[in-house]
């Protein structure tokens, strides 16, 4: 399995001169598996670079969205392969009791929000509802598990071989409890992630922060760490950056993370946009993508 | 039954999902007497307020079967005759997947027998599925002279 970030900004893109280290696009990580699968996990403003990336292909594909905020949204419209009508594309989103999912991502893509209906796009279109049901897709096995955000939000786990990536860009697991004293299986998102070779998680504030933003559906540092080390992840990634945050800021919560691990090594990381992730049998390995598509299969 | 069935430690329970972890943390901030079933009739939680009606603190007696919680709990209509738990408010919601109120009598570890109001309803998540039942009960002034 291989993996790479096209976006890590949470809330709104924040692109200048000092996000550069990290980016400014909003959340969108591309998984190849070794069947040839491709997941897009979410649709933020990261995935018109990937989009414009597969020129040329035009397989099956799966995008599966936790939700519907626009910061993991606002990229489909944008997204290339729906353009082209031999596309094979298949949504996957939190169910809702009152509209179906085809039916939410329209509100976005239709005027005057959008230009094109969503009913418009030349690519085949195919919705699911993701549950908790494992579902099969290539290589993978894929779940979603609901998780504690604002509004109807899912996580996703991938595994592949004995391997296995979690994906919760969004998360609040601490709204109204003590992580640190709570059983794990009552917690959010807990059994989802637990045991993970990687976790793509919810860190969008620092410690001091969260007080003002208590309810908001996002994690702090020490939250997310807490829920690191109770779902016994072996790597972690801290994601969904804040946009007001700077290079230099986020740099600073990585160390606010460490020391709530008290130990400095590089099982705690800040995601980046170009960040790759290797998932194989010698274990997992990050690097740095140095051109486009640089490590697709 | 001896104490000792009771006792389950919540740290082994099965995990959750999230309307039933969600309905747990709105109940352990309420002063409103909750108990909370999970989707296989499993008493999964209470809260302090229901501490003081069933008599014995959540941490003490942990998650238990259904058949277990009767035996914790003896509910009696108001005439005093006994409730088959099928016709009890809980029971209503997790069999009939429909929510339900009763007044009834209720006799826990302390011996006192109470009169309660107690509303249940199935917790129902985004896709339709069950989850498990939230049971919320009110005491009756002076209803502990029954």
């Amino acid at each position: 399995m291989y993996a790479r970030v096209w976006g890590c900004r949470g809330s709104l893109a924040a692109p200048g001169s000092d996000t550069i280290r990290y980016g400014g696009n909003t959340s969108c990580v591309e998984v190849r598996l070794d069947s040839g699968h491709l997941l897009v996990l979410d649709a933020g403003t990261g995935i018109r670079a990937l989009g414009a990336a597969m020129e040329g292909e035009e397989d099956e594909l799966h995008i599966l969205l936790t939700h519907l905020h626009l910061d993991h949204l606002q990229g489909l419209g944008f997204f290339r392969p729906l353009f082209r009508p031999g596309a094979d594309v298949h949504l996957w989103g939190p169910a809702s009791p009152v509209q179906s999912l085809a039916e939410r991502i329209a509100i976005y893509l239709s005027p005057p929000l959008f230009p094109v209906r969503l009913a418009d796009i030349p690519a085949q279109l195919t919705f699911h509802n993701a549950s908790g049901e494992p579902m099969t897709i290539g290589s993978a096995t894929v779940r979603a598990e609901s998780v504690t955000h604002q509004g109807p939000t899912v996580g996703f786990r991938i595994e592949e071989g004995d391997r296995s990536l979690v994906y919760i860009p969004d998360h609040e697991p601490s709204l109204g409890v003590e992580l640190a004293q709570q059983p794990t299986a009552w917690i959010s998102g807990c059994e989802l992630a637990h045991g993970a070779d990687v976790l793509l998680h919810d860190a969008q504030y620092g410690d001091h922060e969260y007080p003002n933003h208590v309810g908001w559906g996002h994690s702090a540092i020490e939250h997310v760490m807490s829920f690191a080390d109770k779902a016994e992840v072996e790597h972690l990634v801290l994601f969904h950056h804040d946009p007001y945050h700077t290079d230099d800021e986020l740099e600073a919560l990585l160390i606010e993370a460490q020391r709530h691990r008290g130990t400095v090594d590089d099982h705690v990381r800040l995601a980046h946009e170009d960040m790759t992730i290797v998932l194989d049998d010698d274990g997992v390995s990050f690097s740095h993508a140095t051109e486009p598509n640089a490590g697709m299969i | 039954m001896s104490s000792s069935v009771l006792v389950v430690t919540a740290g082994g329970s099965a995990p959750k999902s999230l309307p039933l972890i969600l309905a747990r943390e709105l109940a352990s901030n309420l002063s409103t007497p909750m108990f909370l079933l999970d989707a296989e009739g499993n008493l999964v939680f209470f809260n302090d307020a229901a501490e003081q009606l069933i008599g014995k603190p959540f941490a003490e007696i942990g998650e238990i079967t259904a058949n277990e919680f009767a035996e914790v709990l003896a509910l009696a209509d108001t005439d005093g005759a006994p409730l088959r738990r099928r016709d009890t408010p809980a029971g209503i919601a997790f069999l009939e997947r429909r929510p339900a109120h009763l007044t009834l009598l209720a006799t826990c570890y302390d011996g006192v027998r109470r009169l309660l109001d107690v509303t249940a309803y199935p917790l129902f998540g985004a896709g339709a599925e069950m989850h498990g039942v939230v049971n919320v009960f009110w005491q009756s002034p002076g209803s502990e002279a029954h």
